[in-house]
């Protein structure tokens, strides 16, 4: 069994990816552990451009069943219209016209089910496909990336997440920003949770709606803040009040902003960031630890 | 009547800001937040709310355990491997992967699958200082997000007809997926706020070649440009290849961290600054173009 992390934030920019990437490259570090990162930001995947030596190994195509209707055999009684709760299907017997608009099916299956001629006929739609890359360390990385005009980010995600083994120490996901559902998509099973938050106004706006939405859940987790020194102080005050674990911040600084800008985040770190991720990882190795009840991990 | 709409692919390079920046010298305008995930325009905005709307965001499916035999017909038709065992061997669905299409409900030959109507989001009608407002709250976990911005922006096109408004300004959601295309359809035009970095330019192309299956006229900003000038200058050679008009380059200064800190736009917290004279010539030049297309 994996110990699943997952990194998530409600408000876009706040260092997601960045979190991810440093703590897999650091996990990575330790002799014996299969690490596996797994971008579940498929409609904006970033994590390789922080693994510039990363070889690809496989992209597979990830299609969704859309069903049309054969003409030819339908007898225009509707049923399949009464069965969509998509409004995706127009059927009008005086003219003798019955289509389905791909963009808002769901791919549920009901129109097949209601059909008693076999007038539906199903095709494959790509929606996106998912890349396996092996980074330098001899670890995986995996991405899904959406195909552009596609509205299945949620679909394409659970199938990411499918394919990725069991057999690894440790999966990270990096999440979508936002609160809807492809992030719970990513989140719902990690074993732990990690917030990345911003110390301003919006972030700690966002950073409210996670939590409401972890808690829904109930899922164990704690938050790092990002950019620590750009904006005010009110998010520590929430934190404590809502007794909420900080795990680690990390100071803003514009030279780091500027490293990042051209996809390097881990070599050449600013001394303080680079303690800020040994602090966050000591706490990480706590709850793995926690989480293997009294059996450490193999490192 | 011009719909202009914010957005950037990458999220966090400043959409919001810039959009509030926008709302200060923006006149007979109608404002709209389509990032229905995590709305924060309103934060700014601090709107008086004149009416709250329900959001009905789909069905979700539950089985009654007294009536289950657990056959598993349900789990054989379930497309989105919502449906499985518990612990205890009872048959129960997981309210996050169900998408509502009730097939289980209907297959069950127990009766025993029911379906309700999910009510936890929320759309709203206000004021402000900066004109009428639409904005919404989406409950925890919710989907349908697409369908709620459709939602908004009727609401905000209806104002803008009835106040006879020239102008509505859509504050988008990060990303290309189903919230952003449901932002763009319809739009006459769009700006993208790009940031200089890797990942903000990878995600400003993904975002100009959706925009480009919709066919509509697209402006830039580089914002914090000096964060990183040799990917500002790739920028603005990717914004010349594609024929894009760069409306500004932003430098990054504190003093627009500062302004959302106290609830104010740029322009209300430093008028004079260089920030906000560039926010003056980006509206100049948009409001310049759409009246050109009008007339």
């Amino acid at each position: 069994m994996s110990y699943k992390i997952a990194i998530a934030s409600g408000k876009g920019g706040t260092g997601k990816t960045t979190v991810s990437v440093n703590l897999f490259k650091r996990l990575n570090e330790r002799q014996g552990t299969k690490v596996q990162l797994v971008d579940c930001d498929v409609e904006e995947p970033n994590d390789i451009i922080f693994f510039c030596d990363a070889e690809v190994i496989d992209v597979q195509e990830v299609s969704q069943k859309v069903p049309e209707i054969d003409s030819e055999k339908c007898t225009f009684c509707r049923k399949c219209v009464e069965y969509c709760e998509f409004n995706a299907i127009v059927v009008l017997p005086t003219v003798s016209f019955a289509e389905i608009n791909p963009t808002l099916c769901h791919s549920c299956g009901a129109c097949s089910v209601a059909c008693e001629d076999d007038a539906i006929i199903k095709y494959y739609k790509p929606i996106g496909a998912i890349h396996y890359y092996k980074t330098k360390e001899n670890n995986g990385l995996a991405e899904g990336k959406l195909e552009i005009g596609s509205t299945m980010q949620t679909k394409l995600i659970r199938e990411l997440k499918k394919k990725i083994s069991d057999q690894n120490d440790i999966i990270i996901y990096d999440a979508p920003p936002g609160t809807s559902c492809p992030v719970v998509e990513t989140i719902h099973d990690s074993d732990y949770l990690i917030l990345v938050a911003e110390p301003t106004l919006f972030g700690l706006h966002d950073l409210k709606l996670m939590v409401a939405l972890v808690r829904e859940i109930g899922l164990e987790f704690g938050v790092v803040i990002n950019k620590v020194g750009l904006g005010d102080n009110d998010i520590y005050e929430y934190l404590v009040n809502e007794h909420i674990e900080l795990l680690g911040e990390i100071p803003f600084s514009k030279e780091y902003a500027s490293l990042y800008a051209e996809g390097e985040i881990t070599g050449e770190i600013p001394e303080t960031i680079h303690q800020s991720y040994t602090e966050i990882l000591d706490t990480l190795n706590l709850k793995m630890m926690h989480h293997e009840g009294n059996h450490h991990f193999k490192w | 009547m011009k719909e202009i709409t914010i957005l950037s692919g990458k999220g966090g390079t400043g959409k919001t800001s810039i959009t509030a920046a926008i709302a200060s010298v923006a006149e007979k305008t109608v404002f709209c937040d389509n990032d229905v995930d995590a709305a924060d325009l309103h934060l700014i905005f601090q709107p008086e709310i004149q009416e709250v709307h329900p959001f009905s965001s789909g069905f979700k499916a539950s089985i009654n355990t007294l009536e289950c035999t657990s056959c598993g017909i349900c789990i054989d038709h379930c497309h989105f491997d919502a449906i499985d065992y518990n612990e205890e061997g009872d048959l129960v669905i997981d309210p996050y992967h169900c998408e509502g299409c009730r097939l289980c409900e209907r297959t069950c030959p127990e009766n025993a699958i029911s379906s309700v109507k999910g009510k936890n989001n929320k759309w709203f009608v206000s004021t402000s200082r900066f004109g009428d407002f639409v904005h919404a709250e989406m409950g925890p976990g919710e989907e349908n997000s697409g369908k709620l911005v459709s939602q908004i922006r009727k609401k905000a096109m209806e104002i803008a007809q009835n106040t006879q408004s020239e102008y509505i300004i859509n504050d988008g959601p990060p990303g290309i997926g189903c919230a952003t295309i449901s932002s763009i359809s319809g739009s006459n035009a769009v700006i993208v706020i790009i940031e200089p970095t890797l990942s903000g330019l990878n995600d400003a192309q993904r975002l100009v070649d959706l925009i480009k299956i919709f066919n509509i006229h697209t402006y830039a900003v580089i914002n914090k440009f000096d964060i990183n000038m040799t990917m500002t200058q790739k920028i603005e050679q990717y914004l010349i290849s594609k024929n894009i008009a760069l409306l500004a380059k932003i430098p990054f200064d504190v003093e627009m961290v500062k302004s959302m800190t106290v609830g104010k736009t740029i322009i209300e917290y430093n008028p004079a600054s260089i920030i906000s004279n560039q926010i003056h010539g980006i509206w100049n030049k948009v409001k310049e173009d759409q009246d050109v297309v009008v007339h």
